[in-house]
């Protein structure tokens, strides 16, 4: 390779979406009469194999030694055009790529303006890459651990997937079980599992596998370092329960004298100040609520301390820190479930049974706090029940989006209604959306029962009655959208679908784990179709309801998905790095420090002897940050040169 | 039933005319649940939005002047869709476009307002007598306040109580205001509802450069209809104005000390949210806070309150269209303020009196209940 820069220019149709906005023709005759240009050319796809055949041909027959592609964002496609340099035989960071899609040709229809700006941006990226520089890519060991955030059941799918292959997990869990929202469902649609029978075995294998470390009562609190390398800081809550001493036998909640609404049950049932939230509960191990216990707020009581035999509670425990290193997380945080009572219209909170989705599973379930009894506030049993679709989705007001969930599951109360009371079930839909495999069925199965469908929001929730049929009854109004009349129906029993929403500390752990979220407040995948278990971040995962809300067939696929992305990484034992990073000129570097509290990564130190910084090309993330901090001008980042970013600057006001 | 063809040059009109919204509408039917015409007849409002979407809206159709744009679908709507929007543009297209009739009450009303720039048809030189004897000042550049009563408590004889009432009030507090008189316009809120763009934009540009001219900075109003039209309308037509409700005003002013009440008023008082002062405005508080400064007086709440206010009926030029006896809403509210055994009614805009006002006597109610502005509860109490 000879060292004067031969640059050859390709210009990328990409169909229409360039082609039909942006002359790529005069594109390409103008990047022939810049410097150092050997040629150019343009084609239809330049990401297709023959697209890539040109680049490798010319770069072995014209002896080319920089590359320039006008496309698409580069991050598409740089790698796949690195790989090609690599492929010719050059070494694949010289090249550039110039965006005139997303920056020109999707974001304007003035074709004359377009035209110019590609040619603005292809100068710039010619410019630019007469000054790049070879580069080696770096790579460093991929840490074989793997922190899965939430216990439910995406995380305890990837859990297990993981564990399964061999390869360590740390599963952290908020709550003082894992189990999640699923743990608290009934049956599951469309096929009526129970879904404690399929859930609870997979729990308890969490809890006894030799490659789990469960975190429960945990939350992260720090996270720092990159893919392979993210060291993560976790508060373990004391639970003032020796986890190592009990057996489980629960007598201390036995005894315990204090209750309270129990979160689990959906606040319709109690549970004592030192609990396990249900039964089945992994780990078995009772926490004690401080917020309620006696002996935490008054000082006295520790009945729990003399029932047990084991002498396993402990006051005095204290939060403990764990400090892990982690090779990639999984985010699994799952969703939060909306308040209807800003809807005032529905009377949630203000009339009697009127109950949202979750609380009627609690009901329903044989485990809650009516042994799956479904009975009004009075204890007896409704005759007939309302079903509202649609509580805060579908809804500008509050949640634009389908939550995905509720036409199944109300599918499936009217059948749990009609099987165990066989009570008078009025569905009010706006769309049934039975879209899964086995729903459509179900849809049918359900509407041959006997359920009465309503294509209609419900307008009111009201108590007050007009006729006699209506007094002591909870009246829905709504109109038949089929019929197009208003229509009052008196029912004992209201139950508001209510949407599923992002949790209320969703923006905090967003924050935490650096990653972006959606417009609707879900965790961002990188790429909706070809991404969607990706974050923004390298080596950071996202599954189940934390990225959107879904049923728990599509929750285990992704969880799926994300454990074989991971167990990629960690079989490939190491991971490439950016080749761009800070470099010291130690004839310049002034001994200042400024550079040092500045790093995120703490990869510059200083060097006593020299009196200058170092900076250490392991840790160095190459982000820059030192570089603009440094008050001499000392600290250069290679890939970003200032002689590079000059010319790409120049180039793009030539 | 022959079948129906949907016709895509009447939907782009009904477009053209501030339609567009329309297009997002899917059809739940929250809308025809929420319309209190629903209480008194059929009006599935929904359909009239399909109808739209389709083109193949029925112009000749009365329900295309029902609405009473009270905007409890409008809060409801979960797809946004500005429905009052889509009502007015129906009206537009009747009105601009003369393809069916513009039921004759409102035709007239809107003649005088074009006229003689008030509903009533009254000489524009009469539009301040009722403040004759109470020596009111017209507006001069550089006086503190404006008041604009809106022409209902300037012409009708059975609301001019409420602008003499709130006139008094400002005498008592010492505040320096000033009146337009003949110099006025209706401010065309309801017009515009009712499909006359081109009358709304006369009346508005006049009434803007006359303040404009005037120098008016601050605007106390006794209708929520001017309201609306001053603080949401008004600006982008180049009328920017500081505008206060009356109700807001007098907190202000009792807030300053500048006011005290001191006579009791022992009475039952249920408080009537106007849909232009509440869910228009989202102004609730004001109103309540001056009714309970008021000593003895015992605020009650109606069942329908506050955002979910039952509207009088008044509103989109319905005022000035015949409702039929047992379809009106007023009858509804005022059955509502018997049962809670209020012996008033109080009010915040002329509309809802002259609504209420007819209830009571069509119902033969007067000696258990009045219908009263809280201007004059005011005034009294002082």
């Amino acid at each position: 390779m000879g060292n004067e820069p031969r640059i050859g220019v390709y210009v990328c149709h990409c169909g229409s979406n360039i082609a039909g906005t942006v002359d790529t023709e005069a594109v390409t005759e103008f990047a022939r009469s810049l410097e150092a240009v050997a040629l150019a050319r343009n084609y239809v796809f330049m990401c297709s194999e023959p697209g890539q055949e040109i680049i490798r041909n010319d770069i072995r027959e014209a002896g080319l030694n920089r590359i320039v592609v006008a496309a698409c964002s580069p991050t598409m496609h740089e790698i796949t055009f690195r790989r090609v340099l690599e492929e010719a035989g050059i070494n694949p960071y010289l090249i550039e790529i110039a965006n005139i899609r997303e920056h020109c040709s999707w974001v304007t229809e003035d074709r004359d303006l377009a035209t110019e700006k590609a040619k603005a941006l292809l100068g710039a990226a010619v410019r630019r890459v007469y000054y790049h520089q070879p580069l080696e890519a770096r790579r460093v060991p991929f840490t074989p651990a793997t922190l899965v955030v939430g216990g439910g059941i995406a995380g305890i799918q990837a859990a297990l997937e993981i564990a399964d292959a061999g390869d360590k997990v740390y599963l952290v869990e908020k709550e003082p079980s894992i189990g999640g929202h699923m743990i608290q469902l009934d049956k599951t649609f469309p096929t009526l599992d129970c879904s404690s029978c399929i859930l609870t075995p997979k729990m308890t294998r969490v809890g006894s596998h030799p490659s789990i470390e469960l975190l429960s009562y945990s939350q992260v609190e720090e996270v720092s370092g990159y893919i392979g390398n993210f060291k993560v800081k976790i508060r373990k809550k004391a639970r003032y329960v020796d986890a190592e001493k009990c057996n489980g036998c629960g007598l201390c909640q036995e005894k315990c004298p204090i209750k309270t609404p129990s979160e689990f049950d959906a606040a319709l049932g109690k549970r004592k100040a030192i609990y396990t939230p249900f039964a089945q509960a992994v780990p078995n191990t009772p926490v004690i609520d401080t917020g309620h216990c006696t002996y935490f707020l008054k000082g006295k009581c520790r009945l729990c301390e003399q029932v047990c035999e084991r002498e396993a509670i402990n006051f005095a425990q204290q939060d403990e820190i764990v400090d892990l290193e982690i090779g990639s997380i999984i985010m699994a945080t799952g969703f939060g479930v909306f308040d209807p009572t800003p809807i005032s219209r529905y009377g949630y909170g203000r009339l009697d049974n009127v109950i949202t989705s979750l609380e009627f599973e609690r009901l329903v379930s044989s485990s809650g706090p009516t042994g799956g009894e479904i009975t009004l506030k009075d204890g007896a049993a409704p005759q007939s029940v309302a079903i509202v679709h649609c509580v805060g989705s579908r809804d500008k007001n509050y949640h634009e989006y389908c939550s995905r969930v509720c036409c199944m599951y109300a599918l499936k109360y009217a059948h749990l209604i009609k099987e165990k009371l066989g009570a008078e079930v009025y569905n009010y839909y706006i769309d049934m959306r039975c879209f899964g495999k086995g729903y459509e069925e179900f849809y049918e199965r359900i509407s041959g029962e006997g359920t009465i469908f309503i294509r209609g929001k419900v307008g009111e929730v009201t108590d007050q009655a007009v006729s006699d049929e209506e007094k002591g009854k909870l009246v829905v109004v709504a109109e038949d959208t089929l019929l197009g009349v208003l229509t009052r129906v008196p029912v004992d029993m209201v139950i508001l679908c209510v949407a599923l929403e992002p949790p209320p500390d969703a923006e905090a752990v967003a924050r935490l784990f650096n990653i972006s979220r959606s417009a609707d407040g879900f965790f961002l995948e990188k790429h909706p179709k070809l991404d969607p278990v990706a974050t923004t971040t390298d080596g950071v995962f996202v599954v189940g309801c934390a990225q959107g809300p879904k049923d728990i067939p599509d929750t285990v696929a992704q969880a799926s998905a994300a454990a074989a992305r991971v167990l990629a990484l960690i079989s490939q034992g190491e991971v490439e790095i950016e080749a761009a990073t800070a470099i010291v000129d130690e004839r310049i570097c002034s001994g200042c420090q400024l550079c040092i509290p500045i790093c995120p990564y703490s990869a510059i130190s200083f060097d006593e002897e020299k009196l200058v910084s170092r900076v250490n090309e392991a840790l160095c993330k190459g982000c820059g940050a030192c570089v603009g901090g440094c008050p001499s001008d000392a600290i250069s980042l290679s890939h970003f040169t200032n002689e590079q970013i000059m010319a790409q600057m120049e180039g793009m006001l030539a | 039933m022959s079948p129906v063809t949907p016709l895509k040059e009447v939907a782009d009109i009904i477009n053209e005319e501030g339609g567009e919204a329309l297009r997002l509408c899917y059809q739940c039917g929250t809308c025809t649940a929420a319309c209190p015409w629903n209480r008194v007849r059929d009006f599935i409002v929904r359909r009239i939005m399909h109808q739209g979407q389709l083109g193949v809206t029925d112009f000749e159709d009365e329900a295309i002047w029902l609405c009473a744009t009270c905007n409890n679908c409008v809060k409801l709507c979960p797809r946004g869709v500005e429905i009052i929007d889509i009502m007015r543009a129906l009206r537009r297209v009747v009105t601009e476009l003369g393809v069916a009739k513009v039921p004759d009450s409102l035709r007239l009303t809107i003649k005088n307002i074009s006229g003689v720039g008030n509903p009533l048809g009254e000489p524009e030189d009469k539009r301040a007598e009722w403040a004759q004897d109470l020596e009111v000042k017209l507006y001069t550049e550089g006086t503190e306040i404006l008041y604009f009563p809106c022409c209902i408590p300037e012409y009708d004889p059975s609301v001019q109580k409420v602008a003499r009432a709130t006139a008094t009030i400002l005498k008592k507090a010492g505040v320096d205001f000033g009146i337009l008189g003949n110099r006025a316009n209706c401010c065309g809120e309801s017009v515009r509802k009712a499909g006359d763009e081109g009358v709304f934009q006369r009346l508005a540009q006049n009434n803007i450069s006359t303040l404009t001219e005037l120098g008016a900075r601050k605007i106390i109003v006794s209708s929520p209809h001017c309201y609306h039209t001053f603080k949401n309308e008004y600006p982008a037509l180049g009328g920017n104005f500081e505008v206060a409700h009356f109700t807001q005003y007098l907190l202000e002013i009792m807030k300053q000390g500048r006011l005290t009440l001191s006579k009791e008023i022992n009475s039952k008082v249920a408080y009537h949210d106007p849909c232009y002062l509440g869910r228009h405005n989202d102004i609730y508080d004001e109103p309540r806070e001056v009714l309970t400064s008021i000593p003895g007086l015992e605020l009650v709440e109606l069942p329908d309150h506050g955002e979910n206010s039952l509207c009088c009926g008044g509103g989109g030029g319905r005022i000035w269209m015949e409702t039929k006896s047992g379809q009106r809403f007023s009858d509804i509210r005022i059955e509502q303020a018997l049962k809670l055994e209020a012996d008033v009614l109080a009010v915040a805009c002329p509309y809802c009196m002259l609504n209420f006002d007819d209830s009571v006597l069509t119902m033969d109610k007067g000696d258990v209940i009045k219908v009263r502005d809280i201007a004059e509860l005011v005034a009294e109490a002082l």
